[in-house]
């Protein structure tokens, strides 16, 4: 018989085991799931984990880590801010697009001058296009005890249709023979997202994704709203003693995780992307859940985990390619890393005991 | 010479680091009322999931009627004829008495027929009880009445009661023992386990105290001082709290009109509270568990605002202000509920210490946490009020209830307040600590600051107030001197026996 017994202290030691379980876990059963499709495991998993870096590719692979690594960090260190208050954004796909609208609308507008502002002011419209949609799921739930997770997940679509609409319509490029799409911004030189280093894929966003893990992770350890962010998500009645505004924490977490979903929208358009597109959004904003939680809601985690992420993306895409994998095998396989790292997170507040009970 | 229905013999029970039974052997008789004393920690809940099936010996054998007992499982204990009344109730608020029962049963009958078996039985037993109405609209002691007539029901021989008289009036306490007597006479054995030796020597026939997991000792509690069991118990002599009586100073907290809508399904709304407390005094609030503590209690902290002038400190309308500005003032509050509410359970003893005294002891920055005066303040607490711990970085979940105690009660104290709201502040502490914590409440009070005391002990209340007054259906009664007040006039001013005469002596 097998038990779960309760640990009297979350285990340290699993706490930081747990990610490098389950990736194992996951090579594990992922290439079981490829074998049975017929396809060499091992050459499978190399694909996915070791060719993007070390590949005959790599030289275009590796600056691609960093740009899908950027958003998916950013985003992530957000919405690890409200899953730890037990604030659950699952809709940073729509602040992500609502950022890119916001921040596009900007650049358009002053286009074609040429100033130093427009990116700067791209930066904010980004940032408060996310916080302003973000804002809606927290208004109402602090209002009238929606449910979040529902709002701000629907909102996704709403923003989606947004998109298309400005895609095809307000936003669209007049130069661009009818086709949708806006402008490409990144030929527009002074709102172009560059690499700061040519051939890096460090461009901005990656630089403040960077930063916000710093940041991140100096409010969670060191300052009162991490505390306190902490505090609600373990136990919110302790945490109104403690003299916490559940409300205002909701605000803040909800603004603090759309304003970082909006910004990695407005790097997004500004670089890789270039242009407003009806299929500008690509699952960000829900893939940055996974990264959030295979991170363990840890800034240092969260980058980590950002990497390993865009590593199973890009190749997942060469395995596509290469190996004629189909799509749903490897989303299947992003799928078993989030499965095995919940099942395995069990063990940092249980231990498992094997055998009878012992009976005197 | 008949065998005694429950021999002990040799149980022992180790967990990691601790303990818990060392050679615990005693024999219950049959139709007995059988004390099983000593301090929290001492082994006394180890020993009785022992018996009950909760947990497995790792040495020592029990015999049930001469015959080997060893139920691997509460159900196994349960068809061999044991029942338990836990001291917190597991029923559910929402649904009936008689849904409630069947919840904890292996075979319920049919809804209608069992209602027939709870009239039946729970009349039988004095305890009269409907078996329609919803649990949340009960009091403590209807509450206590379910799951009593839900172990009654499986006629057991054996009942075990875990502290079941902290949540009832006198007069209901009355009415239990009443029933107990009853099922004595009817050969049923009862092991009881409290921490009030007065009620021991009023109703238990034999007595085993524990210490450190050992039987250190048996007695009869009829013929047994209360103060050579404590002693016992605490393995020590024990020290009276102590104060030089009352000069108490000016008003320093007033209460006009104070009334709040029930917080939550099954809360109770406060009615029309008027109070003036001075400097120096310790007001003792009584009342059975439900009449409106925790909301009194969270309408004085600031977590549940009410109107500005509803609440005066100092003549400062502050009734409106949130905890932390009613910190800053000295107004500090210490909650019933350890874990989860004074404390949060996952985190350690230091960012506890941060949870409420980042206002007064300087403990936050601009906005930035001071790690190293949190720990500081945290082991100062720990030291002084004997907190039994490994250190400051332990999780505040794994100290046993009394334990933690102490460290959310001193917490407050130490922040020198000017006054402090306690609930409960020695709730299921063993009685050294609670000792230690009525002295430092009353030295608190010596020193200046004005007291609010909410406790269902009511020794407790009478050993360290100055007034008395109690809560009943959300309304303050007028505070009265408590010196020379008796157990019946404060049994009335808690509202009596809630209406439910018992059938004892009349039917």
């Amino acid at each position: 018989m097998i038990r779960l017994e309760r640990r009297p202290e979350p285990s340290r030691a699993w706490t930081f085991a747990t990610p490098f379980v389950a990736v194992a876990l996951t090579m594990v059963a992922g290439g079981l799931m490829f074998a049975m499709l017929g396809k060499d495991p091992v050459e499978a998993i190399r694909t996915i984990f070791w060719d993007p870096l070390f590949g005959d590719f790599a030289s275009y692979s590796r600056p691609q880590l960093l740009v899908k690594a950027g958003p998916l960090i950013l985003i992530a260190i957000g919405l690890s801010m409200g899953f730890r208050a037990g604030i659950w954004n699952i809709g940073a796909e729509g602040q992500y697009i609502l950022g890119a609208i916001c921040a596009a609308a900007m650049g358009l507008a002053i286009y074609p001058a040429e100033t130093w502002l427009v990116f700067p002011a791209m930066i904010l419209a980004g940032a408060l296009g996310g916080i302003l949609w973000a804002m809606i799921p927290a208004l109402l739930k602090v209002r009238f005890g929606t449910n979040e997770v529902l709002v701000s997940l629907m909102l996704v679509y709403v923003a989606e249709a947004l998109l298309a609409s400005m895609a095809l319509g307000l936003l669209r490029n007049p130069e661009g023979m009818g086709f949708p799409g806006s402008r490409n911004l990144a030929q527009y030189p002074s709102a172009a997202n560059l690499d700061l280093i040519p051939g890096t894929g460090l461009h901005w966003g990656v630089a403040l994704a960077l930063i916000a893990v710093i940041v991140g992770q100096v409010v969670m350890t060191r300052h009162q709203l991490g505390f306190r962010v902490r505090l609600a998500g373990q136990s919110p009645r302790a945490a109104v003693f403690g003299g916490v505004n559940p409300g205002w924490l909701i605000v803040v977490c909800m603004g603090i995780s759309g304003g970082l979903a909006g910004l990695a929208g407005m790097f997004e358009v500004a670089g890789p992307a270039g242009r407003l597109s009806i299929d500008f959004n690509v699952g960000y904003g829900f893939t940055a859940i996974i990264v959030a939680f295979l991170g363990r809601l840890n800034p240092i985690g969260i980058l980590l985990a950002g990497l390993l992420m865009a590593l199973t993306y890009i190749g997942g895409e060469l395995a596509q390619l290469q190996m004629n994998l189909p799509l749903a095998a490897i989303q299947m396989f992003q799928g078993m890393l989030l499965f095995f790292l919940l099942a395995i997170d069990m063990l940092t507040n249980f231990s498992v005991r094997f055998g009878r009970r012992v009976v005197a | 010479m008949t065998t005694p229905l429950l021999e002990l013999s040799g149980l022992t029970k180790a967990y990691p680091g601790v303990v818990a039974n060392s050679e615990v052997s005693f024999d219950i008789a049959r139709g007995e009322v059988h004390a099983l004393l000593g301090e929290n920690g001492a082994g006394k809940s180890t020993l009785v999931k022992t018996i009950y099936g909760l947990v497995q010996p790792d040495a020592g054998r029990m015999r049930l009627d001469g015959k080997p007992f060893a139920p691997a499982e509460p159900r196994a204990a349960r068809a061999s004829g044991v029942a338990m009344v836990f001291q917190h109730f597991s029923l559910f608020d929402a649904m009936n008495v008689a849904e409630n029962v069947a919840l904890g049963m292996e075979e319920p009958p049919a809804l209608n027929r069992l209602a027939q078996q709870i009239r039946e039985v729970s009349n039988a037993y004095g305890l009269p009880l409907d078996p329609d109405r919803i649990v949340g609209d009960l009091s403590a002691g209807e509450r206590q009445r379910v799951e009593i007539v839900r172990c009654l029901l499986q006629e057991p021989r054996l009942l075990i009661m875990d502290e079941p008289t902290s949540v009832l009036t006198p007069q209901e306490v009355e009415i239990l023992f009443e029933t107990l007597r009853k099922l004595r006479e009817e050969g049923v054995s009862i092991l009881y386990i409290s921490h009030k030796l007065e009620e021991i020597r009023t109703i238990c026939d034999s007595a085993t105290i524990l210490r450190h997991g050992k039987v250190v000792g048996k007695c009869d509690p009829k013929t047994t001082a209360a103060r050579d069991m404590a002693e016992q118990m605490v393995g020590a002599t024990l020290a009276t709290p102590s104060r030089s009586l009352g000069n108490t100073g000016e008003v320093v907290l007033q209460l006009t009109g104070l009334s709040a809508p029930a917080p939550r399904a099954f809360g109770t709304a406060l009615r029309d509270i008027d109070l003036e407390l001075r400097a120096g005094e310790v007001l003792g609030i009584g009342g059975v568990a439900g009449n409106g503590q925790d909301e009194l209690a969270m309408a004085l902290s600031g977590e549940m605002p009410v109107a500005p002038r509803m609440i005066r400190m100092k003549g400062r309308e502050i009734g409106g202000l949130g905890v932390t500005a009613r910190r800053h003032m000295g107004l500090l509050c210490a909650p019933e509920e350890r874990m989860g509410h004074a404390a949060a359970p996952d985190m350690s003893l230091t960012e506890n210490a941060l949870l409420t005294a980042g206002p007064r002891e300087d403990l936050v920055r601009h906005g930035f946490l001071r790690w190293g005066r949190a720990r500081d303040y945290a082991e100062r607490v720990i030291e002084r009020f004997d907190v039994r711990t490994p250190g400051p970085g332990t999780a505040a979940r794994a100290l046993s209830g009394g334990n933690l105690q102490k460290f959310v009660i001193g917490r407050e104290i130490m922040q020198r307040p000017e006054v402090l709201v306690v609930n409960q502040p020695t709730w299921g502490v063993d009685a050294a600590a609670a000792a230690t914590i009525r002295q430092a409440l009353l030295d608190l009070a010596e020193a200046g600051a004005a007291l609010i005391v909410i406790s269902q002990d009511l020794d407790e209340l009478m050993e360290i107030s100055d007034r008395f007054a109690a809560l009943n259906g959300g309304a303050l009664s007028a505070p009265r001197p408590a010196e020379g007040l008796g157990i019946h006039e404060i049994g009335m001013m808690l509202g009596g026996a809630h209406d439910m005469a018992p059938a004892h002596g009349e039917g």
